[in-house]
């Protein structure tokens, strides 16, 4: 067997506060081939970003990875220092983030932002760059590129700048893309444009992707493999069809049962109970077990990963139908 | 952009003349000046003779409107002290307070910007508290003391520095400055530190408190996961952010530090238009009071014109509003 492209073991990325320890991300595993699409799924605080940024080397203090490997075509990001860490970034690590209003720098304009990115890594000139860039627009589908890169951010609109970000992410032909929630902020019309463009741009460059969001409809639509994240823990992991439609999991039934459908017009939304537990000094053992209906004595202690391929962690998973 | 400098100008027209009447009689209810320029030996002829010689003894909407008509014709007056016209009084002084603040904003903005920067990049390390004590001490120590111990320290105690006064000019492309000539940038350090302190304070803290704050920004976050050196990070894209309320605070700065560096140039004795202004209130001399406050007013509209001029430089979502 090859060694995937990313390949992530038992990290654990931990803030440490006054008030104690955070364990936001808290042992988590997975591997990622090239051109694979992962859909990094979970609610807020679950620690899907915290783990996008763990792998791009930007958990600012008092976090910090805690323990566990990152390896990334062979080498553990997680001890990298941060000088050769920022070679990878943006070079071979590329990323796009939540809101695009807030990601692009305000007062500098499009072209600079576009050109730094990549004479930064390649040692390029600036009209090469430019020229770079200009492919880059291009590719993503922005018409009269020439005009957007003497542009600033506030003239674009919400998917335009999206759009560039995109662009940007793509310009120095990234072996792995960490997209958080690139969507998110987006109108329904414009983030379906996007998801095209992406899934199509990675399928073309062979660029794997961790598409993290808590949109379950997002992705189902591009991911090849589905993580779910619960507090700091992958609770259910494997191929998107396998996950989306005989999920093991509790907390997975849960989130896909709460997605508003047509087909259950009528019936009141089903919702998880409760909230998200503090990942402040968090007790042993399932932090599911208090808002889980088939939640037991024995969840007291952490469950066994089962399931192989289709992994779960879950001491009374749904029966695999 | 033309039609905003245009309407700005036209702005400032109508305060020059508000500014005009409420010195004018302001000053004319303060006092009689003729009180104060003849002796207090002289008899009521001789008194009446002055008043007559100085268009005083008409009434004093009438010496106004004589006065604006004057003004309008570029005559602003001549002072009752020396004789001479007011605006050709403030012009001599002008150039010697001009290299102070100039010296004293190089200074500010040379230092602070980066003193401030790294306290706010370092926050917790010894350097950045050693810098936030001292800026606390910038804005708090009044500024006629700091000014006598510099003098005491260089010129009393070391004798390094000339205690006040301004040098020997130096001429430079017609230009005649003590800045061109190295005595004159020694007459001028003192009173330029003194005079530069408050606002190093003031860059300090404005640079410190936008740099932690542009730091948690998502740009930030993004311009590092682009994988840009943390130099270029902090050096283009937090700065230029930064710039736009230390500008702002620091066009404010100089208008009232060319026209009120009273304190400085009084210990420094540095010959200015702080002095001017506050000798003439002594005096009573209504003519250079009123035009050194309508020089005031132009020199305030000039640089909040460029100020707002450098906002829409700095962040190009300000678009200069006609209306402004």
């Amino acid at each position: 067997m090859t060694e995937p492209l990313l390949r992530v073991e038992e990290l654990r990325t931990h803030f440490f506060t006054r008030a104690g320890v955070v364990k936001a991300v808290d042992g988590v595993s997975f591997a990622l081939e090239r051109g694979r699409i992962l859909g990094l799924v979970g609610e807020s605080g679950s620690g899907k970003s915290v783990t996008g940024f763990s792998i791009l080397g930007l958990v600012d203090p008092p976090g910090r990875i805690a323990g566990g490997r990152i390896l990334f075509k062979g080498r553990d990001l997680a001890a990298l220092p941060e000088r050769e860490m920022r070679k990878l970034r943006g070079a071979e690590i590329a990323t796009i983030f939540q809101d695009p209003a807030m990601t692009l720098n305000p007062v500098l304009r499009i072209d600079t932002q576009m050109i730094e990115a990549v004479v930064a890594h390649a040692g390029a000139g600036e009209e090469t760059a430019r020229g770079r860039a200009l492919a880059a627009l291009r590719k993503v589908g922005i018409p009269a590129p020439e005009e957007r890169l003497r542009a600033y951010p506030h003239q674009l609109s919400g998917g335009m700048r999206q759009r560039v970000a995109i662009a940007i992410a793509l310009m120095n032909e990234p072996d792995l893309i960490v997209a958080d929630e690139p969507t998110t902020a987006l109108d329904v019309t414009i983030q379906g444009q996007i998801l095209y463009e992406v899934q199509r741009l990675c399928r073309e460059t062979g660029t794997a992707l961790i598409w993290i969001t808590h949109d379950l409809a997002v992705v189902a639509a591009i991911a090849d493999e589905i993580a779910v994240m619960y507090a700091g823990r992958i609770v259910e992991y494997g191929a998107a069809a396998e996950v989306l439609d005989r999920p093991r999991h509790p907390y997975t039934a849960g989130l896909l049962a709460s997605v508003p459908s047509r087909n259950r017009k009528g019936a009141p939304l089903a919702q998880i109970p409760g909230m998200t537990p503090s990942l402040l000094d968090p007790p042993p053992g399932c932090l599911f077990r208090t808002r889980c209906a088939r939640a037991s004595a024995a969840c007291a202690a952490d469950p066994p990963p089962a399931g192989g391929a289709h992994a779960f962690r879950c001491h009374h998973p749904l029966e695999a139908a | 952009m033309t039609v905003f400098v245009i309407r700005r100008l036209m702005q400032s027209i109508l305060v020059l003349f508000a500014m005009s009447a409420i010195v004018f009689f302001g000053v004319y209810v303060v006092g009689d000046p003729v009180e104060i320029l003849v002796s207090h030996e002289a008899d009521e002829a001789e008194r009446a003779r002055v008043a007559a010689a100085l268009g005083l003894d008409r009434p004093v909407w009438v010496q106004y409107f004589a006065f604006l008509e004057n003004a309008l014709g570029g005559d602003l007056g001549k002072s009752f002290v020396f004789g001479i016209p007011a605006i050709q009084l403030i012009l001599q002084r002008m150039p010697a307070t001009f290299e102070l603040v100039i010296v004293s904003f190089v200074i500010a903005v040379g230092l602070g910007i980066p003193l401030g920067m790294y306290a706010g990049y370092r926050p917790n390390s010894a350097g950045a508290k050693t810098i936030m004590a001292g800026s606390i001490l910038g804005f708090s120590l009044p500024t006629f003391w700091v000014g006598l111990m510099l003098i005491m320290i260089f010129a009393v105690e070391m004798q390094i520095l000339p205690a006040g006064g301004r040098g020997p000019v130096g001429s430079f492309l017609g230009m005649q400055s003590s800045l061109f000539s190295w005595t004159g940038l020694g007459h001028l350090f003192l009173p330029a530190l003194n005079l530069a302190l408050f606002k190093l304070a003031l860059v300090i803290r404005l640079a410190r408190a936008g740099m932690r704050e542009t730091l948690l920004l998502d740009y930030v976050k993004y311009a590092r996961a682009k994988g840009l050196a943390m130099r270029r990070v902090v050096f283009v894209h937090v700065l230029k952010n930064i710039m736009i309320p230390i500008v702002t605070v620091l066009g404010l700065e100089l208008g009232s530090q060319i026209a009120f560096s009273v304190v400085t140039e009084t210990v420094f004795a540095w010959p200015g238009m702080g002095k001017l202004i506050i000798e003439s209130i002594d005096k009573l001399d209504r003519p250079v009071i009123v035009a050194y406050l309508l020089v005031i007013v132009v020199i305030f509209v000039l640089i909040n014109l460029v100020v707002d001029v450098l906002y829409s430089v700095l962040d190009p979502r300000v678009r200069l509003a006609a209306k402004a």
